[in-house]
């Protein structure tokens, strides 16, 4: 992976900038000796580490603005970071950057239930802000599977998903408003607590810029009532293609699940042997969850169940409990340290159009063969999703460049389909290199266009998203 | 009037232009301002639709009936429930898809389902260089670069010309039905709203009408659900008075009423009022309007007033912001900090300044 040139200018200036910084916080905010800034060099994407030049952990809007005029004054650039659960590199520093952290914005500043949102500080986790609410009835509901340490900063910087995304959208369905600070230390407010922007939707660019645009240390999120119940069922086929076409018409139906969970076999046998769920040994596994009242659950997955009995499932197994529901969802939810127990693995995340869904997973195992790797596919079917996990072996030598070069052709189907490199996750450094094949060169101009309003200096996470020689100029 | 058949043609349009364009879809949405018309009336047709992935894509120009028929003969709707402006305007024309998107125009089910912004997963979109750029796509997961998707939703076209646009599209619902609240006053009616749109019956629509006093919360979805959740939201409105279930032709009839702001007929500016929802009543106290509505909850409030009035110093400060939508258009104004970047963007996507 290729990063920008480390600017020995910058290096040479260290001791001033920890001067500096340590100016405007204090000392235990500011960590620049070598032997702690190894705690910063990567996030969940740990192919790649760099430790930074210093971390920094304001604990308010107001030390956070001083950093980042600080860092601005001086030219050097800052990598925002959440908790460090980015799989694409979001949060992969350079030698020559200040890592800011947010992890010390924890705060809930305000719930109003009457209006139906919460205002936190952004380095809270995802899943405590449901927590704040769930005594009363309410609930946060992008879920993204880190959620339990990933911060509300970084999903607002990668727009994360989660398995519920088809009934209740991602994170900038939910985002109603953000305080953010730009590089140069302005502090600007945009949205709140009502429900659109006056101008031009600066709120909606803002959310998923992968922290290029500025830093976000409060949020104001949309919080929901919390369904009577949830019921899953499983639906086992022989054939990939036949559990595709069944999602599409449960679709087609009329009912709007809040989940639809794809397993193909490779995910299936691993995770019996690790969690052993109990899930029958066949090609496709489809996990539906449906929510309401009893009779509300009995009603929508009567369809459900008329729908996949005519593509004739090898099984059909409705929860009758909670104890159940919770026997289907652990293979589902235990997909990922399964796949982990048998070697290490490379997550995609694309998204395809649902309806080509069988030519997507038959040109994965024919790449599969291609270059020897397996691959599981575990996905939100719902809303194409895809998450094919590669399998390669760390300490073999070449076996991660063939994965990546891999995965690369799978997500280049994707986007050859009709879908895109990235539909959770975000780019990063990760499919930074790949946006040629979904962007031309204008495409991605308009996109760094806003870059250049927000952060005309291009300080911030500067070496993400967008390919390096399209960036360098404006780097320069 | 310039008319475009194309996304070349009308991309060769605004590389040629010297003077600002007034663009207009239908125009139906608005009093297009000075400029050379010129209108994406003629971009039209559906591109793609398909129901099994919950997608369709549309040039800019397509009527909205034609939107609308699409999808009803396959059991399916936009989920945002956009308003027909005619009325309210005395506008004729078609609505176009494009034009709901560039004013991101959302009707009363936007409490449940998100405002077209958040069902718009793609556009393309031709900038003041007349280049063209895409942004988002067909699926309604996509977080590959930055979303200029929102960005252009509700733009009014000053950025650029939209030619295509892509939605993730919803399931119909089987049958509807509303449950009414008669006399009362309007703090008490958003409690009411709140109430209801706090439960988990999952309320698609909370609207009150000071006029009438009457207050009205919809329910959709599957019959057996439908009649279950207008029995519990029954009981979560009972201290608020007495509950009549209106049945789905009647729910339907005033929410097509509300979605189109019908109550705001008669002389005078009507200005739309985006606000924290528990603001609402203080919003109505201070515009001694001649008619209100509160719709969203009481997020949304349409004020009627006499030609000319300065609603603004009326209602002073307060969480959200007001905008003339008849009379003279009148966006609201923005805090320097956004207002800087707002300008910013507009000059980068519009540099000869044409979409003035």
């Amino acid at each position: 992976m290729e990063m920008p040139r480390v600017d020995p200018f910058v290096l040479s200036k260290k001791a001033q900038l920890v001067s500096r910084l340590l100016d405007v916080l204090p000392a235990d905010a500011v960590i620049h000796d070598a032997q702690e800034t190894i705690a910063y060099e990567c996030d969940a994407l740990t192919a790649y580490k760099c430790p930074p030049l210093a971390a920094v952990l304001p604990r308010s809007t107001a030390e956070v603005s001083a950093v980042l005029a600080i860092c601005h004054a001086m030219g050097v650039p800052v990598v925002p970071r959440g908790s460090g659960t980015s799989l694409a590199g979001g949060a992969l520093p350079t030698a020559d950057s200040v890592i800011l952290g947010v992890a010390r914005l924890t705060e809930v500043l305000e719930v109003d239930y009457a209006d139906r949102f919460i205002h936190v500080q952004t380095g809270r986790t995802n899943l405590s802000v449901t927590g704040a609410v769930e005594a009363d009835g309410f609930f946060y509901a992008p879920d993204p599977s880190s959620q339990l340490a990933c911060a509300i900063a970084g999903n607002i910087a990668m727009n994360s998903g989660g398995a519920h995304c088809l009934k209740y959208g991602v994170t900038t369905n939910n985002l109603l408003g953000v305080t953010l600070v730009q590089m140069d230390g302005t502090v600007v407010e945009i949205g709140g607590a009502h429900m659109d922007a006056g101008g031009l939707d600066l709120l909606g660019v803002i959310c998923g810029s992968e922290g290029q645009l500025g830093v976000v240390t409060e949020a104001t999120l949309r919080i929901l009532p919390k369904p009577e119940g949830a019921r899953p069922v499983l639906i086992a086929f022989d054939d990939n293609e036949v559990a595709g076409a069944c999602v599409a018409d449960i679709i087609k139906a009329g009912v709007l699940p809040v989940a639809i969970e794809f397993m193909d076999r490779p995910v299936i046998r691993a995770t019996e042997a690790f969690a052993g769920a109990g899930y029958p040994d066949v090609e496709a596994l489809l996990i539906v969850e449906v929510e309401g009242s009893p009779a509300e659950i009995e009603e929508q997955l009567a369809v459900i169940e008329r729908i996949a009995r005519t593509h004739d499932p090898v099984e059909l197994r409705r929860s009758n409990s909670e104890d159940e529901s919770a026997r289907i969802w652990l293979g589902r939810k235990s997909a990922f340290g399964a796949m982990g127990q048998i070697n290490d693995y490379m997550c995609l995340d694309g998204t395809i159009p649902v309806s080509e869904l069988p030519r997507v997973l038959g040109g994965i195992r024919e790449l599969s063969h291609r270059y020897g790797l397996d691959v599981g596919n575990v996905f939100h079917a719902g809303d194409g999703n895809m998450h094919p996990l590669i399998l390669f072996d760390a300490n073999k030598p070449g076996d991660l460049e063939r994965c990546e070069e891999m995965g690369a052709e799978i997500l280049k189907l994707c986007v050859e389909v009709g879908g895109c490199l990235t539909g959770e996750h975000g780019v990063g450094v990760e499919k930074r290199d790949l946006m040629g094949y979904q962007f031309n060169a204008d495409d991605m101009e308009a996109q760094m266009r806003v870059k250049d309003v927000f952060d005309p200096a291009w300080l911030l996470n500067p070496a993400k998203v967008f390919p390096l020689d399209t960036t360098a100029e404006r780097r320069a | 009037m310039l008319r475009p058949k194309t996304e070349d043609q009308l991309a060769e349009i605004i590389r040629g232009a010297n003077r600002p364009l007034s663009v207009r879809g239908g125009g139906t949405r608005h009093q297009p301002g000075p400029g050379e018309p010129l209108t994406t009336e003629r971009l039209t047709g559906i591109t793609l639709y398909e129901p099994g992935a919950l997608t369709l894509v549309a040039r800019a120009g397509t009527p909205m009936t034609e939107i609308d028929e699409t999808l009803a003969r396959e059991g399916q709707r936009l989920p945002f429930e956009p308003m027909d402006h005619r009325a309210l305007l005395g506008t004729t024309g078609t609505p176009t898809i494009g034009g709901a998107v560039a004013m991101n125009v959302s009707g009363p089910r936007r409490v449940q389902a998100g405002a077209c912004r958040d069902s718009l997963i793609g556009v393309r979109f031709v900038d003041g260089a007349g280049t063209v750029v895409k942004n988002g796509g067909r699926v309604m997961k996509n977080v590959t670069g930055y979303d200029l998707v929102k960005l252009l939703a509700g733009s009014r076209g000053r950025l650029g010309i939209l030619s295509e646009v892509s939605f993730k599209v919803l399931p119909a619902a089987a049958t509807q039905a509303t449950l009414r609240l008669t006399g009362l006053s309007i703090p008490r009616a958003v409690e009411a709203m709140a109430a209801g749109l706090s439960s988990p019956f999952e309320v698609t629509a909370a609207a009150h009408d000071p006029q009438v006093r009457e207050t009205w919360l919809r329910i959709e979805g599957m019959e057996g659900s439908v009649d279950y959740r207008a029995g519990r939201l029954a009981q979560v409105l009972a201290p608020f008075g007495e509950v009549e279930r209106l049945d789905a032709a009647e729910s339907d009839r005033i929410w097509r009423a509300v979605r189109d702001a019908r109550a705001m007929e008669g002389e005078g500016d009507v200005w739309r009022v985006s606000v924290r929802p528990s603001r609402a009543p203080k919003i109505v106290e201070r515009a001694l309007a001649d008619a209100a509505v509160l719709d969203w909850g009481g997020g949304l409030v349409w004020l009627r007033v006499p030609m000319g009035t300065d609603l603004r110093s009326r209602l002073g400060d307060f969480d959200g912001h007001a905008t003339r939508l008849r009379g003279t258009f009148d966006p609201p104004p923005e805090r320097p900090a956004v207002a800087a970047l707002t300008a910013g963007i507009r000059y980068r996507f519009d540099p000869r300044g044409l979409f003035a």
